[in-house]
This record gives structure tokens, sequence and C-alpha cells, in this order.
């Protein structure tokens, strides 16, 4: 065997470990969630933004996530079934579509991403940050559950900062309702220790993981930041982080990641390697999920990768340099909840946007307005305007929804890209194209 | 002689640009869209071809000596001829086709096909009269004009002769779908313009002779690029195609070079396009998840009242005391509509705050492309309304002072404009891709 | 001037107020006094405080249906209620110049979002979001709350409101104590002879009271109460009785609001105009002003689709006031859009369903022009009511 040929077979055995991992990963999860009735494991359902992961593994409690159920279900083709029965029990069109679909996906047995069904909740952790309507999802889930549901507000960064005082309120709520709740549910004592344990592993996955996202500054970017990335912060952002599970994940993302650079790759896409790097873009706005590859497909197929995006930091942003720090336990998990994408006011956002076109070179930025999600949505015209100004890059736009199939025209959606993406060709061209 | 044809396949019409090697636009074609859009294509191409033949012969005619003015009436009556004998020509295909469905017919075969051999019969009298000096017709497309009139004379068979006006009907529709799939049941420039001067008395002298010389001129393709919106598949090279957004700026760019912010108001979206100095696009919003406001929403209206779409922007400018509407929703227009007309406001009222209000959606879409900027040019079919284009003129100058307004008479053909500049543009730097 | 014709007269200058897009009460306020007017979002700010330092709180409720949206469809996607941007487009268009700012309440997304848009398209102007808590313990929410209304409290002094006082909060309390008591009276009123308030006159008063010192909306709606109590002119119809449920933030048009009442519907409670009983009962006077202003709020707020439930049962609250209002059936009138209202249907749905009550459900938006369909609707509902209510 030639020696370039044993090299690209390494590569790709290298390649898919991460991979691998991560599925292993979570099957093992949702196995034990589904045994979860017989073995007595407890379970938390959650929310991503203002996740206490840590939290919630120094308790053994087994945290599930709605959100990521609902886009499940939808890369799996049952959203649509799902939202149906949600409609026809009177949720109203108009609203949030992940709601919809979990209620659609309760009402026809709770069946997770890998066919097993999923267990009832032992508590709600009503995580308040970042979207209203993660306050409704949970009253109408408690009325489904009858189980108890113990809300952290985590208030909104209004003027572009953390003070003191939000600071100071969700920590006292941690102390005054959450971790008694805990206690109670679990049947365990707040064990502060094994609580700093789980934060220091944390800062180490997260180092990994920063580094792996920060590696689209290289030109050609190894990775794709949206589409690709979603699936890079799965763990970090779900049950994962804070274990050593996803320590090993993220250091092995990471050497891949590395190796990619090393050869100059570009990222991988659903059809191979992409091969040339055309477009650079910043990507604002959640992706759709019942088109997700198809989605994908009309950038990758114009040689357009994201190198950076605002959804994947919709759990936390580790951007400005936030790591969970082992020593103030409580105020970091306070300072990770009121941090992350969705909590952060317009000013910071269009900021944050403006910084990563510069930051990771990128050609423009796109934003994919989501119906459903007015937490995203609401301003994001404004912000269009403001960023492109700001930084005298053009900005495409794209309406779609996170995981209602009827909200998605690939036909409209590929015109404006491929729009927006001879637009950017020809400006670089100088108009003598 | 070299030309590049810029080809917009529409929902409801496919524009052709052709333009010579100094972009110079040569002709222009149009017909209406249908299903097979390889044929719709070619047709709007030899529409454009042809337009371009007739050009040249006015042309020369004018050199030789005949006189502009002179020319113009030659070749306008030429074209007329022309036109006839390009609706025969459909008509003898329709003919077939019609006859070969009611042959097929199980029950009163006999009494249809006699049904339809008197409406061809009545239908090819009247072709001289359709395209006779100064007369108007309904439409220039051969299903439009042909159908209406055939449905018609259908309806007075079926009155006369007892016969099935459904039966009729139907047929019209099977045998019309031939007509339309087939790119060469009009007939071209080669096959109609000699028999067009034939036995024209009306001929200048110079005529034949230029005709001939006209037919015999080969023109040759060096580039082509498509554009359209939503096409799963343009029958182009995936290398010429552009988007409408690129096309549609830069053709508005070359019909009015001081041209920075584009409104399109089509059949079924609107755009906004700001462009540069060179005519390249710099930022566009589009609405096109929602007919709300576009052409097929003034359509609906036109039906509703009972009136033809070219009706409504002179009524409309008639109110002297317009009505708010705050919805242009399609699905409401009819139910928004009556209840107006129930509760006593005039139509005319009506009609403005119609219009007012799809003005406002426009001008929504264009805060979000980036505003109206000096040169503004309006195009697509409601760029013609002039209810629409006072309410704009309006709605401009209120929130962004004095802004020079352009609206062509060809904005129809802007997108197609445009492709054929792209056209121009890569046969120039020979980077056509040849698949 | 008769009774009736001085019934007419103060209901038609509120609704002048009410369509007055220019805040002509507030301009001539701000002359009169030099204080600082401070607008604020639906549902619910503490206006005792701003009172309490010379400030005028100015309601806003966004536009109504005569209202063009040039500008404000610039920042908006169709898929988004329309209060925002009608808040912007008067924003944009200077009827809100006369304010010195805007407070934003945290009640969904799209307000909490325009907040930060605000500060950025008016830099001058105060802009604060208030984060109201939806922790309801004492030292905890509580704590938090105190701590954002003392910072407010103290922002509005460095730009050149009085200092916050005990004295002049208890005043301020007092004073909407007795506004809100009134507010109540007419609510009380109206549901035992809902012919002598109707709803469409109630509205424009309460529309009016917001963009007035309280003092002014306190003698308004005292004088239409006793000219209302005492007019015989108008008789009871065989009306249904319904509560509205929904309407909180983006009104409905007038329009809508008239066409309730004449599809056979007599509106016998509401959540129009929140504020005004958003507090349930009078606030104390004796102890900590301010602590009882946070207690108020903490223990005393009505159940709203923006207040966390807790261990609350959804759609008590609404059928306790459908009970003590008489209400036969609940009209669901929530804006398109709506997160708050639409997503807290279904559970208050079940259970108005739960007791037996009929209701029924339409959207609309403030600047909907079109009521057919509604008027319809509702007269089926006020017919079936009567048909199959037990009488």
């Amino acid at each position: 065997m030639s020696a370039r040929v044993k090299q690209a077979a390494a590569t790709e055995a290298i390649k898919d470990a991460s991979q691998l991992r991560q599925k292993a990963m979570l099957a093992r999860h949702f196995d034990r969630l589904a045994a979860a009735p017989q073995t007595g494991e407890r379970c938390a359902y959650t929310f991503v933004p203002g996740n206490l992961t840590e939290l919630l593994l120094s308790f053994d409690l087994l945290p599930v996530l709605p959100e990521i159920n609902s886009l499940q279900s939808a890369m799996r083709g049952k959203s649509a079934e799902y939202i149906s029965i949600a409609e026809k029990l009177g949720h109203s069109e108009d609203v949030c579509t992940y709601v919809k679909s979990d209620i659609g996906m309760l009402k026809s047995g709770n069946i997770g991403p890998t066919g097993q069904r999923l267990p009832n909740p032992d508590i709600l952790l009503l995580s308040y940050t970042g979207c209203f309507t993660f306050m409704k999802w949970f009253e109408l889930l408690r009325e489904e559950y009858h189980c108890p549901v113990v809300m952290l507000h985590v208030p909104y960064q209004a003027d572009g900062h953390i003070t003191d005082s939000m600071r100071s309120y969700v920590v006292e709520q941690l102390q005054t309702q959450v971790i008694p709740e805990l206690e109670r549910v679990s049947g365990r004592a707040y064990d502060e220790d094994r609580l700093r344990e789980c934060l220091s592993l944390s800062a180490r996955a997260e180092d990994d993981l920063v580094w792996v996202l920060q590696s689209a500054k290289q030109v050609p970017s190894p990775i794709d930041a949206y589409f690709g990335a979603v699936y890079y912060v799965g763990p970090i952002f779900s049950s994962f982080r804070g274990t050593e599970d996803a320590v090993a994940y993220y250091r092995e993302l990471r050497v891949e990641t590395e190796e990619r650079l090393r050869l100059g790759k570009g990222p991988v896409t659903p059809d191979g390697d992409m091969g040339n790097e055309r477009f650079r873009v910043v990507v604002e706005g959640p992706p759709n999920w019942t088109s997700f590859r198809q989605f994908w497909k009309m950038f990758s197929d114009l040689g357009a990768v994201s190198v950076a995006s605002t959804y994947t930091k919709v759990g936390g942003v580790y951007d400005m340099g936030f790591r969970h720090d082992p020593s103030r336990p409580l105020e970091t998990l306070a300072d990770y909840c009121l941090g992350c994408y969705t909590n952060l006011n317009l000013p910071t956002r269009i900021d944050l946007l403006t910084r990563y076109l510069d930051e990771y070179q990128a050609d423009g930025f796109l934003i994919n307005s989501i119906k459903s999600c007015n937490s995203f949505s609401a301003g994001q015209l404004h912000i269009l305007r403001e960023v492109e100004s700001r930084s005298g890059k053009p900005g495409g736009f794209v309406e779609s929804d996170l995981v209602d199939p009827r909200y998605f025209s690939a036909a409209n959606i590929k015109n404006r890209l491929e729009s927006y993406f001879q637009m950017l060709d020809q400006r670089r061209a100088g108009g003598a194209s | 002689m070299k030309y590049t044809v810029g080809i917009d396949l529409g929902s409801t019409t496919t524009k052709a640009v052709v333009l010579d090697e100094r972009g110079g636009v040569m002709g222009r074609g149009i017909t209406n869209s249908r299903s097979n859009y390889d044929t719709a294509c070619q047709i709007a191409l030899g529409e454009a071809l042809t337009n371009a033949r007739f050009s040249l012969i006015e042309s020369e005619l004018a050199r030789g000596g005949v006189g502009p003015d002179a020319a113009l009436r030659q070749v306008s009556a030429l074209e007329r001829r022309f036109r006839a004998e390009q609706y025969r020509s459909q008509l003898r295909v329709l003919a077939v086709e019609l006859r070969r469905f009611a042959g097929r017919l199980l029950t009163l075969s006999r009494e249809i096909a006699a049904s339809v051999d008197t409406i061809l019969a009545k239908m090819d009298e009247e072709v001289d009269g359709l395209y006779a000096e100064g007369a108007r017709r309904k439409s220039d497309f051969f299903r439009d004009l042909a159908g209406s009139r055939y449905l018609q004379l259908a309806e007075e068979q079926a009155r006369a002769e007892g016969v099935a006006f459904d039966t009729l009907a139907s047929l019209f529709d099977k045998a019309i779908l031939d007509v339309e799939n087939s790119s060469d049941a009009a007939g071209g420039f080669e096959d109609h313009a000699q028999a067009a001067v034939l036995g024209w008395d009306g001929a200048a002298a110079a005529l034949p002779a230029a005709v001939e010389r006209i037919v015999a001129l080969e023109l040759q393709q060096i580039g082509s690029v498509g554009t359209g919106y939503g096409r799963q598949r343009l029958p182009f090279p995936e290398g010429q195609i552009r988007s409408e957004i690129l096309c549609h700026g830069l053709g508005a760019h070359a019909l009015f070079p001081g041209t920075r912010t584009v409104l399109d108001i089509g059949g079924q979206d609107t755009k906004a396009i700001q462009v540069d100095g060179d005519g390249i696009v710099t930022s566009f919003q589009m609405n096109d998840r929602c007919a709300a406001g576009c052409g097929r929403y003034l359509g609906y209206i036109a039906d509703e009242m009972s009136l033809g779409l070219h009706e409504l922007g002179p009524l409309a400018c008639a109110s002297t005391a317009p009505v708010r509407i705050n919805s242009t929703c399609t699905v409401f227009a009819g139910a928004e509509l009556r209840e107006r007309l129930s509760l006593g406001e005039k139509r005319e009222d009506i009609l403005a705050g119609l219009h007012r209000a799809i003005i406002l959606r426009a001008m929504s879409l264009l805060a979000r492309s980036g505003g109206v900027k000096s040169e503004f040019t309006f195009t697509g079919g409601v760029a013609k309304n002039p209810a629409a284009v006072g309410a704009l003129r309006k709605l401009v100058a209120e929130n962004y002072g004095e802004v020079r307004l352009n609206i062509s008479d060809d904005s129809i053909f802007t997108g197609a404009l445009g492709a054929a500049l792209f056209a121009l543009r890569d046969a120039l730097r020979g980077t056509e891709i040849a698949r | 001037m008769s009774g009736a014709a001085a019934l007419a007269g103060l209901v038609a200058g509120a609704e002048r107020v009410y369509r007055d897009y220019s805040l002509q009460t507030v301009v001539e306020w701000k002359a009169r006094t030099g204080g600082l007017a401070i607008g604020y979002m639906p549902i619910y700010v503490p206006r005792e405080l701003l009172h309490a330092q010379g400030v005028l709180p100015v309601g806003l409720m966004g536009g109504r249906d005569d209202l063009e949206i040039i500008k404000g469809d610039a920042y908006y996607q169709s898929y988004i209620c329309h209060i925002p941007r009608s808040t912007i487009e008067l924003g944009l268009n200077g009827s809100l110049d006369c304010l010195d700012g805007v407070l934003f309440p945290a009640i969904c997304d799209v307000i909490r979002n325009l907040s930060g848009m605000w500060s950025m398209l008016f830099p001058g102007k105060y802009v604060r979001y208030l984060d109201v808590p939806q922790n309801f313990d004492r030292r905890v929410g509580g704590a938090f709350y105190m701590r954002e209304l003392r910072e407010i409290a103290r922002d509005l002094e460095t730009r050149g409101a009085l200092a916050l006082d005990a004295e002049n909060l208890r005043g301020a309390i007092r004073a909407f104590n007795e506004n809100r008591r009134l507010v109540r009276g007419l609510y009380e009123l109206r549901y035992r002879q809902p012919w002598k308030v109707p709803t469409h006159e109630l509205y424009v008063l309460l529309r009016a009271s917001i963009v007035m010192p309280v003092e002014e909306s306190t003698a308004m709606l005292t004088q239409y109460s006793a000219l209302a109590q005492a007019d015989t002119s108008r008789q009871p119809l065989d009306q249904a009785r319904v509560a509205v449920t929904g309407s909180f933030c983006e009104q409905p048009p007038l329009g809508l609001i008239r066409t309730l009442e004449r599809a056979g519907c007599y509106i016998v409670d509401d959540d129009f105009v929140q504020i005004h009983r958003y507090i349930l009962h009078d606030i104390p006077l004796d102890g900590d002003p301010l602590e009882n202003l946070v207690t108020a709020y903490l223990e005393d707020g009505v159940a709203s689709p923006t207040r966390y439930i807790g261990d609350g049962v959804k759609g008590e609250a609404l059928l306790q006031r459908a009970k003590e209002s008489g209400a036969e059936g609940v009209l669901f009138c929530a804006p398109s859009f709506c997160d708050p209202a639409l997503l807290d249907q279904p559970m208050i749905v079940r259970a108005v369903e739960r007791a037996g009550m009929m209701w029924t459900a339409f959207k609309y938006s403030e600047n909907g022009g079109q009521f057919q369909v509604i008027r319809e609707q509702a007269g089926t509902f006020a017919d079936s009511i009567k048909l199959w209510s037990p009488a």
C-alpha cells in the first residue's frame, strides 16, 4: 500500500472516531433513560439555554432535553405528524413548533430518537432563560405529567452585561429553590465537591470545543461552523458536559480537526469532503431540521462554508473567554446561563456578528429567520441592516422554520441563497464578471 | 451576425432579449409560459429573433431611401401579416389535434367533429381581421386569443346544434397542449416572412429583396443565459443560469444607468434590489412566501369586479376619497371587497385603497433592503398601473424626498435583458461553458 | 347639560385622547410641570414609583387601525405580532418625541428584543427593560425586584426626576389605589348592569387614563361612574354575558369591541388595558411603601400568561372572575402570533371546559378592519349561550 493511500486510510479512520464516540455516548444515554423505570434512575427535563447539566449530574439525575427531542423528531421525519396532533388539540399555528412537536410526541408514546420510550420526568427544571416560550412549555408539560416543577428565572442581559444583582438572584434561586428540589427528587444531598469535579471536567471539554470552533478562522476552514458544528455542540449543551466522556469526545474532535487543518482539508459535508472553499459566511439563527441535509447541500454545492454561527452558542457563549469555574460553583452556573446567546440583548448580538465577520474573515453573513421562534427572529431585520452597515459586508436573508416542514420551501430558499452567493461573487469580481 | 440571448422564465410569461456584440438590443420576444420549459425557451428565443429580423428589415428599408416613417409603417404592416400567418399555422395544428381527439370520442363523434369544423372555419375566416391595422386583440398569445374565441363559438354551437359545450371545451383543453408544447406550431421567420410579402400589394418595391436578404442572414448565437424563479431545473447548463435578482438588477441598470434601487412587483413575488454604479447587486429582499400585493392579487380583484386588469389602475385614479385597506391578503381579497361594496363604498375608492396598500408592502420591502436611492427604477407588470405608480411616487416622496423614478415600457423584459448582458460578458471573456 | 349629553361628551373627550397620536395630554403636562414623561409597554409597571418621583407614566399600547405602517414593517417579518411595528412607527414618526424614555416590562420575547432595538433607535432616551421576577419569594425574587426598582429610581433621578422618597411614594400609592378602586367599581357596575357601562365606552376611558396624570383619570372615572349610574336612557338588552381574555397587550380595534357588543354580547369581564387591574387590591399605606409595592407585585398580581403559575391551576383565576361577573361564556380573543396568549390558551380552554362553560376563540390584529367573520362567530356564540346555557 502506498504511503499516500495508507495516510488516507488512517485519516479516514480518525475522521470517524469522534462521530462514533458521540453515537455511542448517545446510545448509552438513551439506554439508561429507557431503563430508568426499572433501574429507578431519576430524570430531569430541562432546556439547553440555561442548562445546569453539572448540577443535575452531581445529583445523579439524567437530563432530558425536549428541544433536542423535537429536533431529532424532525430529522427523523416525525415532526409534521406530531405538530398536527398538537394543533388538533388546540395549539395555535402561530406558536413554537418545538413545543408542538414535543406535545405530539408525548401523545404518541414519547418515543425518543433511538426508538425507545423516554421516561416521564421526575422533575421539570424550568430554566427560564432566553426564551419566554420555555415557561409555557413546562406549564403545559406539568399538566400532562403532574410532576414537580422548579423555576429558575435567569434575568435578561438587557444592558449588555451581567450585574451582581442578576448573578445573586440566580444563585439565591439555586440555593433556596433548585437545589432543595433536586435533593428531594433525587433523594441525595447536595454534593458541592462532586459539582466542582464536574465543573472542572466541563472546562477541559470547553477548551477543546472552543479550539475546534475557532479553527474556522483559518483559510480554508477545516470545519463547517453551522451545519457541521450543531453536531459538535450536542454533547456540550446536553447531558454530557461535566463527564469524562465529553472530555474524551472533544479531545478526539480536536485531534481530528488539527489533522484536517494540517492537511489543508475543508469540512466534511453530506457529500464528502468539501472541495473548493468559495465563500465564507457567518450564519445567524437556528437551522431548519426537517430539511437539514438539503439545506446544507444548498451551501456546500455552491462552495459556501459557514465559519461562525450564533446558534452554536445557544447553550452558552465561550467567545468572550467563559469557562466553567469550579472555584465558584454556583456563580459559574449562573454566569453560564446568563451568558447564553438568546439571553444577550440585540446590540450585543449585533456586536458579536460583526466581530465574527471580521475575526473569521467572512465574505458575508446569512440570517435564517425562523417563523415560530420569536426569541431569535424578532429584530433580525434590524440586525441585518446594522451588521451590514457596520461590517460593510452583505447580509442574506432566508426564512424557514425549526421543525414544521410546511414552512420550508426549498425553491424559495434556494433562489434566495443562489442570488446571495452570485451577488457575493459579482462583488468580488468587481462587477467585471 | 452574432448575438447573445437572455431568457427569463416567469410564472406567466417567458421573455427573451437578443443583443448584438456591442450590447445593443436587437430584438425582444415574449410568449406565455407552458409546462415544457424547453419549448417555452425556444419559442421566446424564436420570437426575439423574429423581432430582430423585423428591426433589421426596417433599418435596411430606412437606409435604402424609403425613409424611417415609411419603413416603420411597412414593417408594422408586414409584421401583422406575419403574425396572421403564425396564427394560421397554429390554427392548422390545432385543427389536426381537435379532429384527432374528436375522432376518439365514443359517442356523437360525427356531430362533435362537424361542430369543430364549423368553429375552425369561422376562426380561419377571422384571422385577417384579427391582425388588420388598428385591430385590438385581447391577447397576443395564441392560447388566450384562440381559446377565448373558440369557447365563444363553442357556446354558439352548443346552443344552435345541441352539442355539449363541455365536450367541445375539453377537446380544446387537450388539443391546445399539443399546440403549446410544440416548438414549431407557430412557425418562424423563415417559414412565414416571404409568404407575408407575397401577394401583398401594399409592399414597397424594396421590401421583397430586403426580406429575402434578412431571411438568409445567419444569426449566430455566441452565448445564452437563463433566469427564472424557483424552477427546479432551467433548461440551461448550470454555468449559464443567473439568479433573477442579479439579472433584474443589471437589466434595470442597462435601461437606466443611474439606477440605484429597483422595485419589481411581479405576478407572484416582489423584489427590492439595490445596485451599484455597474449594475451589480449590493443587497436585496424578496417577498416570495406570500403573494399579497403582487400582480396575482390584482388579478383576483379584477376578476371579482369583472374588470380587465388594465382597467383597475385608471378606475382607482378616479377616486376622491380612498378607503383605508389594511390587509392585502389574497385569500380574503374577495370577502373584503364584497363587504366594502355592501357597505356602500365606491369601487374607485376601494381600489385606490388597495393600490396604496400594495405599495405600502413594497415600501416595507424596500426599507428592509436598504431604502430608496435615486434613481429608482420600477419594473414588472404592476409598473404599468397608473394608480400603483401614483401611490409609489407619493410614498417615496414622503419618505425619501426627491427621488427620480424610472419606468420603462419594456420593463417586462428587464430580467431577460440582464441575462443577455451576462451572456455577453461571458462570451466576451470567452468563459461560456459548453456542456 | 342633560345627563346623557354630559355622558356622551365625557366619552367623546376620552375617545379624542385615545385617538390622539401626538399625546397632547403628555405635552401639556410637561409644559405645565417641566417633569419627565416615561412611556411603558404592556402589561404592568409600578406606576406609583414614577409618580412619586414626579414622572408621568405614559401607557403605550401600539397604534390603532388608523395608523399606516410605513417604517415599522421594515423591522419585522410578517409572522410577528403587530404591536412592535406600530410602536416603532410611532417612535420614528415623532409621535413619541415628548417621552423622555420607555420602560419595557418582561412579557415576551418580542417586547424584550424591542427594548434593545429601541435603545439603538433612540440613543438619547432612557430605555430600561424591567425584568419582573418569576420567583415570588420575597427574599429572592422580591429582593431582586427591589434592586431593579431602586436602580430605575436612581436612573430617573440622574435624569432630573425627584429622588425617591417614602412620603411621596405613599402619596402615589394612595392616588393609584383610588384610581384602581374606581376601575374595579366600574367593572362591578358593568357586570351588575352592563347596559349602563357599554364596553366601547369603558374602553376609551381606560385607554385615555393611561396617558394622563392619575388625578385627571380619577376625576374622569368618578364623573363617568356617577353619570352612568344616574342615566336611565339605556335599557337592558337580551345579550349573552361573556368574559374576554387574551387581549392584554396588542389591543383589539375599537371596531372589534363594538362588533362583539352588536353581535349580542355583553362583555362582563376582560383583560383590556390590564394595568388598571393588575394589582388586585389596595396596596397598604403603612410600613415601607417600596416594600409594599414589591409585595403587591409578588402576592397580589393578576394571573397573567406572562406570570409563572407555579403551583397554581391554569384558568382558575379566569373562572373565578367569570363567576363573579356572571359570565356565561368565554371569548378567547388574542392577537395573531401572540405567544403568551396563544400558548396559554389550550390550558385555559381545558379549565373552562372542565367547568362546563362554553367558549369560542378568534384572533385579531390591532390594525384589522374586517369584522364580518368575527361578527358571525360572536353572534352564533351569543345565540348558543342563550339557547343552551342553564337559564
